[in-house]
């Protein structure tokens, strides 16, 4: 961590202890400012607040909303719903699996470029299997219509 | 000549992913160019509205002049010129779009009060919700005694809809009786049930009904301060939601000395951070304080002891949402609908293998045929219905014998599934129970925060069998293995999840145990799904050599001459389904 960083913690530590936040709140404040839970940045609150580090730590790998690696450029979410299982969501994961060649355990490419998630469900069941990408819902996905969105990311960032 | 011109454009999360957002626009510039603001009324405009309900029929626009309001169907930007051109200037509606009989069919059976406003005021104005009555149930309700109010929502027979259908009345009751002071209300908006986004369309509907709901309550039980849990995911509900909690401290609903009644209430909003269990209230109060999402045993019940230890009442959002009604009609009105012990409506997420697909409210009661073929027009494809899953990953399966059973909590449970928070996903011919239920358990096994025993391994050790099963290695005496272990966890979970955990499981053994049986003894999937257990191959005579398979095959199993049919080498092939999907001739079959 260097100083800038630091001084960007300290804005935090002052934001919360003025509005009374609490563990939670906090880590979701780190999270916004660096996107996501670099391990130094709880070290160094749990020394500033008197909070144990564990605590941090605990709540951090609890919520599934914290991420304790850096993400990609381009969020790839994936929804795992009920509708979306039913309607062939699985088929759809494992092409965007294969078209960013991830390995099992691994979610953010080599290239930090795209980072594929799931989640349990985003409520957008009348148009599954969906999939939302840098926050646009795309709904009625196929394999080959994923295959398609994500060359057209790839080649527009590259 | 001046006319009153009202065009609303559904803005949901299913209206803005069907391109919502780009349809509005696409009005607003049409507006422009046709000189509408000028010319044929100041009054014209476009505004947002929440879901419609019907959101297999995405984009819905209401188009509205004078009195008459004319619906159309699938809008797409390049629709909306003639739309303008022809209805707004003509005058004449575009018959071809206008939504058709089976939009009237979905709407007919239905009886509306929590949504009764939703898609119709915009969301984002108070004054919209102030127009159609908003906000006058909690004046009425400030002129009554807390007792009084206590005694007209325990008349009412209102029970909690998060799904265990606590009756209100009687929630409120303990919490006043405490002597302990503060007390907090809390809305519990945490809706992680896959399959079900109810509480979603409310928040982003009409948030204006829960805050009033949640005023209401907390008069009722002498509370000041309220929180609303929500998840992080629904981040469009999030900011209406605040966008409303504004306007109301604005207008007076909230803040010091409501209505001039002495009376201060204040909420605020939590944003979730992604746990399912946090659903569970005492999970719930623990996130709110800061602490890692985990339940604890009950009782002590929040209404004693819950936010900082404090009495605390936490109520689903649509639960908050039916209180304005209620206090606004009187109990008697809302005892009268339903059906002997489940009183008033129920919102449905009306999914899955169905034509209508949407957001449904229906009198506590109705027959789930009515539901399913009704209003929700029947199966997707004219296949055969196997089954209705309510409860999410906390419910069960109603297999298709059960059609004519009443929908409400005490004939859901009788049957073995449960009203839950009111996802309906309905699964056809082409669904594999034992693959249905392994989702839910392989859901809620990774959502066990740890906290107790059974919980944490027993689900653990169930999803081993079930996938072993679908695998193709199941053994003699596991569908009996499955239904002790489900029942001890059932037995001796801590909280709702767990208890709950085993249903999808136990429901599927109890009315397709064949199917499981099937898969163990015959190694054999009944609705093709199971990946192991089946063989791809191409039929030659469809095949007509064009090479996707081959180009798309990742062990190179689909292989062939082009033009030529093709084939697939059964000891090379992982059955990973890719050449099924790009067959274009549904050549690729399987068996």
């Amino acid at each position: 961590m260097d100083t800038a960083d630091i001084e960007r913690l300290e804005e935090i530590h002052r934001h919360y202890t003025k509005t009374n936040g609490n563990a939670i709140s906090v880590l979701q404040g780190i999270q916004e400012e660096f996107g996501y839970l670099p391990v130094e940045t709880m070290r160094w609150f749990s020394k500033e607040s008197g909070i144990p580090e564990s605590k941090f730590f605990g709540i951090a790998t609890f919520y599934s909303q914290f991420y304790l690696k850096p993400r990609g450029k381009n969020i790839v979410t994936a929804c795992c719903g009920t509708v979306c299982h039913v309607k062939g969501a699985h088929r759809v994961i494992s092409r965007i699996v294969d078209e960013l060649k991830l390995k099992k355990n691994q979610n953010t490419t080599k290239d930090k470029l795209f980072t594929l998630e799931k989640v349990n469900c985003i409520g957008a069941c009348s148009i599954a299997p969906v999939v939302v990408i840098n926050k646009k819902v795309t709904g009625m996905m196929t394999p080959g219509k994923i295959a398609r969105e994500l060359k057209k990311i790839s080649g527009e960032k590259k | 000549m001046s006319r009153d011109i009202k065009v609303n454009v559904c803005m949901g999360t299913g209206g803005i992913a069907g391109g919502g957002t780009e349809v509005l626009d696409a009005f607003h510039l049409e507006f422009q160019k046709n000189g509408l603001g000028g010319e044929v009324g100041k009054r014209c405009k476009a505004g947002k509205v929440g879901c419609r309900g019907f959101c297999a029929k995405d984009v819905l626009v209401d188009i509205t002049i004078d009195d008459t309001t004319s619906t159309y169907q699938h809008v797409k930007v390049k629709m909306v010129s003639r739309l303008v051109k022809e209805h707004i200037i003509g005058g004449t509606p575009v018959s071809d779009w206008l939504v058709k009989e089976d939009y009237n069919d979905f709407h007919s059976r239905q009886k509306k009060i929590v949504l009764a406003n939703c898609g119709k005021i915009d969301p984002e104005k108070i004054e919209a919700y102030l127009e159609v009555g908003g906000y006058e149930s909690i004046k009425k309700a400030l002129d009554m005694s807390p007792e009084e109010l206590r005694e007209v929502v325990k008349k009412s027979g209102l029970r909690g809809r998060g799904g265990a259908g606590f009756p209100t009345g009687l929630k409120w009751e303990l919490c006043a009786a405490n002597k302990e002071n503060p007390k907090y209300v809390i809305c519990n908006a945490d809706e992680g049930d896959p399959g079900a986004f109810m509480d979603r369309s409310v928040v982003e509907g009409n948030p204006h009904s829960i805050i009033e709901g949640m005023c209401i309550g907390a008069y009722a039980v002498g509370s000041h301060f309220g929180y609303v849990y929500i998840r992080a995911e629904y981040p469009l509900a999030v900011e209406r939601l605040e966008m409303a909690l504004e306007q109301a401290l604005e207008h007076g609903f909230l803040g010091k000395n409501i209505h001039n009644s002495g009376f201060d209430f204040d909420v605020k909003v939590k944003l979730g951070a992604g746990a399912f269990v946090c659903g569970e209230e005492t999970a719930l109060i623990a996130s709110i304080e800061g602490e890692r999402g985990m339940p604890r045993a009950k009782p002590p019940f929040p209404a004693n002891k819950g936010l900082w230890g404090k009495p605390t009442i936490i109520n689903n959002v649509e639960t908050w949402a039916n209180l304005p009604p209620i206090i606004q009609n009187g109990a008697d009105w809302y005892a009268a609908i339903g059906s002997e012990k489940s009183k008033g409506t129920k919102v449905f997420a009306l999914t899955g293998k169905i034509n209508n697909t949407g957001l449904i409210e229906v009198p506590m009661g109705i027959k789930l045929r009515d539901i399913i073929f009704d209003i929700g027009g029947g199966i997707e494809g004219g296949r055969l219905l196997k089954a209705v899953q309510t409860g999410g990953p906390s419910g069960g399966c109603i297999p298709q014998a059960h059609i004519d059973m009443k929908v409400d909590y005490d004939s859901l449970t009788e049957i073995g599934s449960m009203m839950g928070s009111g996802g309906m996903v309905v699964l056809d011919e082409t669904d594999c129970m034992v693959n249905i239920s392994k989702f839910f358990l392989e859901f809620t096994q990774s959502e066990s925060c740890g906290k107790c025993i059974p919980c944490r391994i027993g689900t653990k050790r169930m999803l081993e069998i079930l996938t072993r099963i679908t695998e193709g290695e199941g053994r003699e005496g596991d569908i009996e293995l499955l239904l002790d272990l489900g029942n001890d966890v059932k037995e001796t979970s801590l909280c709702g999840l767990g208890m709950s955990a085993p249903n999808p499981v136990l429901s599927t053994v109890r009315y397709f145990r064949h199917e499981y049986e099937a898969h163990i003894n015959h190694k054999h999937c009944p609705a093709k799904v199971c990946r192991k257990l089946l063989t791809y191959f191409i039929r030659q005579d469809l095949c007509v050599g064009c090479g996707a398979c081959a180009k798309t095959c990742p062990t190179g199993a689909a292989s062939g001459k082009k033009k030529k049919p093709h084939r697939i080498d059964t000891s090379s092939c992982i059955k990973c389904g890719a050449c099924f999907d790009v067959c274009k001739t549904k050549a690729v079959l399987k068996e």
